[in-house]
């Protein structure tokens, strides 16, 4: 008999992990198209959800208005950051861009305390907080809200990337740069467009959860917990990313049931990720659908 | 298949190159190297290995930056631009190396070609059903002409992985003639081919210069496919030029015998 318990952990397992997918799915877009492995990813969710918090508590827009602004600063500010603190280090060692992500983590991390406080703050309601009934469990209308938001979103990168002209550009310049600027493709606007897409979306994974959770530096965590996720799916998989964000969901949930009901160790929830990531890296070293490298001459 | 020498291209160039000059630090891969192709010629570059056929190639893409000199497309000046905007301004090229996006399909490859004609953005793109699909059909029949010419429907839908080496160089073709440019560019366009696929090539390229009007500049190996079609041929040693002109006139000059058929002199007066 499977209890109630369990279902319930399974459901927000299955929104956690949508979420997760979405974040990794805009990791995995600035890796595939820029080679850059950004572990300031995390940050792009909470200066996200900290905008749209300011427009709506101290400049009282409207939400709607508010989410747009705040969509239109990151698109702004993606750009700015790839043309600003990532383009210079084009051709620079891997480690040297990795040291940089890591920084401009920090920095934001620390700005955003600067700036907001420490202190988790809620968001102005904006769904009611009154749950809905799905197949007898109660969810909140904010929970499912983000679920479909990541299906939607999740919609549109599949759409983007298959029939839009810049999609199929980033494509082709993810595969070989010197042949995508052969066929008349901009470099630097593709790397420009990956920057901002990520950060846009991004934020609007970060105002989702700050909606359910409450705006706080936790936000930032999330970029931490896209790293199982896209080394599971692989890391130059959008597909995979999806996978990636669901299975460390769902794993996250069921260690929280296995330990509170079991074992009692504590936290396993936070930890089990990481076990499940060290496994898969020893059984399939590319991901779970990661492209191996083959050179044929 | 030997050519008709009477076929005279129209004299407009279309590419020239001025006095081009290319270094790496202390090495000098091209100096003063200087010609043009005019509309609607087949000019092809040879000459050993080493000599900077593949540098000289670069230069015109825009891959490399020529140290002195100028590069001058359709009259005017490429010299400072990026291979991008080069290839907007009308430059295709293919790679020596085959450089398909392999996860794609053959038909997808093409279409990248097209990228810098097709006016859709993010915006218009979200509107798709409002014009941009008229635009993409449009684009699709450019799309089937050029593989319909080079023979390739059968395997239009296939990934373009796991094609023969042949049919790849042919889609790469395919994907650089997508591009519409005015000069195409090929790097060694039959290395590593058998006889057949070499033929089939060669009267691909042909084809290309004489019913579609394509200004070709190839860098080739094979003397024989040069000399055959070639309407001008230039002979590089050590980054110079040593000779420039028709394919027999080459074939007769001393000092490219010497550089590149490695006759010596010796035996030349003897």
């Amino acid at each position: 008999m499977i209890s109630s318990l369990l279902l319930q952990l399974i459901l927000n397992g299955l929104i956690v992990g949508a979420l997760y997918g979405v974040v990794a799915m805009c990791f995995v877009l600035i890796y595939k198209s820029t080679q850059v492995v950004n572990f300031a990813q995390g940050e792009f969710l909470l200066i996200g959800a900290w905008t749209c918090w300011w427009l709506v508590t101290s400049l009282e827009l409207p939400f709607p208005a508010a989410f747009l602004l705040t969509f239109l600063f990151m698109m702004v500010f993606g750009i700015v950051l790839q043309m600003v603190v990532l383009r210079p280090l084009i051709g620079e060692p891997v480690i040297s861009v990795i040291m940089v992500t890591i920084g401009l983590s920090i920095f934001f991390q620390a700005v955003v305390k600067a700036i907001f406080g420490a202190w988790a703050q809620p968001f102005p309601e904006v769904f009611p907080v009154k749950s809905v009934d799905v197949f007898g469990l109660p969810v909140q209308p904010a929970y499912l809200m983000s679920l479909v938001v990541s299906v939607v979103i999740m919609v549109a990168f599949a759409w983007f990337f298959k029939y839009s002209r810049m999609g199929l550009a980033m494509r082709a310049t993810a595969f070989d740069q010197q042949v995508a600027q052969s066929l008349g493709i901009s470099v630097k606007g593709v790397f420009a467009l990956a920057w901002a897409i990520s950060a846009m979306v991004s934020a609007l994974a970060g105002v989702v959860v700050g909606m359910v959770n409450g705006v706080s530096s936790a936000l930032s965590f999330f970029g931490i917990k896209v790293f199982p996720a896209v080394i599971v799916g692989g890391l130059d998989s959008i597909v995979g990313a999806i996978v990636g964000g669901l299975i460390i969901g769902l794993l996250e949930n069921l260690a929280e049931y296995a330990d509170s009901q079991f074992l009692h160790l504590g936290n396993l929830y936070s930890v089990a990720p990481f076990y499940v990531l060290v496994i898969i890296l020893m059984i399939k070293p590319y991901g779970l659908f990661g492209t191996k490298r083959i050179e044929r001459v | 298949m030997s050519r008709d020498p009477s076929i005279v291209p129209d004299r407009h160039p279309v590419l020239e190159v001025r006095d081009v000059s290319l270094g790496f630090g202390g090495v000098r891969a091209l100096t003063g190297v200087s010609f043009s192709v005019a509309k609607g010629e087949l000019f092809s570059i040879i000459g050993p290995n080493g000599a900077g056929k593949t540098s000289m190639l670069n230069c015109i893409s825009g891959r490399y930056r020529p140290s002195s000199g100028q590069i001058l497309l359709d009259g005017s000046d490429v010299t400072g631009l990026s291979p991008n905007r080069r290839a907007t301004l009308g430059l295709g090229r293919t790679f020596q190396n085959l450089a398909l996006f392999g996860h794609m399909s053959v038909q997808d490859n093409i279409m990248v070609g097209r990228h810098h004609l097709l006016k859709n953005n993010a915006l218009t793109g979200a509107l798709y059903w409002l014009g941009a699909r008229r635009e993409e059909l449009a684009h699709r029949r450019v799309v089937e002409e050029i593989i319909d010419f080079l023979e390739i429907a059968p395997i239009r839908k296939a990934q373009a992985g796991t094609l023969s080496y042949g049919l790849r160089k042919r889609v790469e073709l395919a994907r650089a003639m997508a591009v519409s440019p005015k000069v195409i560019l090929l790097d060694e366009p039959m290395a590593g081919m058998n006889l057949e696929e070499k033929e089939d090539m060669a009267r691909f390229i042909v084809d290309l210069n004489e019913e579609w009007g394509m200004t070709v500049v190839m860098i080739e190996h094979d003397m024989g496919v040069v000399m055959d079609i070639s309407h001008r041929v230039m002979v590089l040693e050590f980054g110079c030029k040593i000779a420039l002109g028709l394919p027999e006139e080459v074939m007769a000059n001393d000092r490219v015998k010497v550089a590149y058929l490695g006759i010596d002199e010796d035996e030349q007066v003897a």
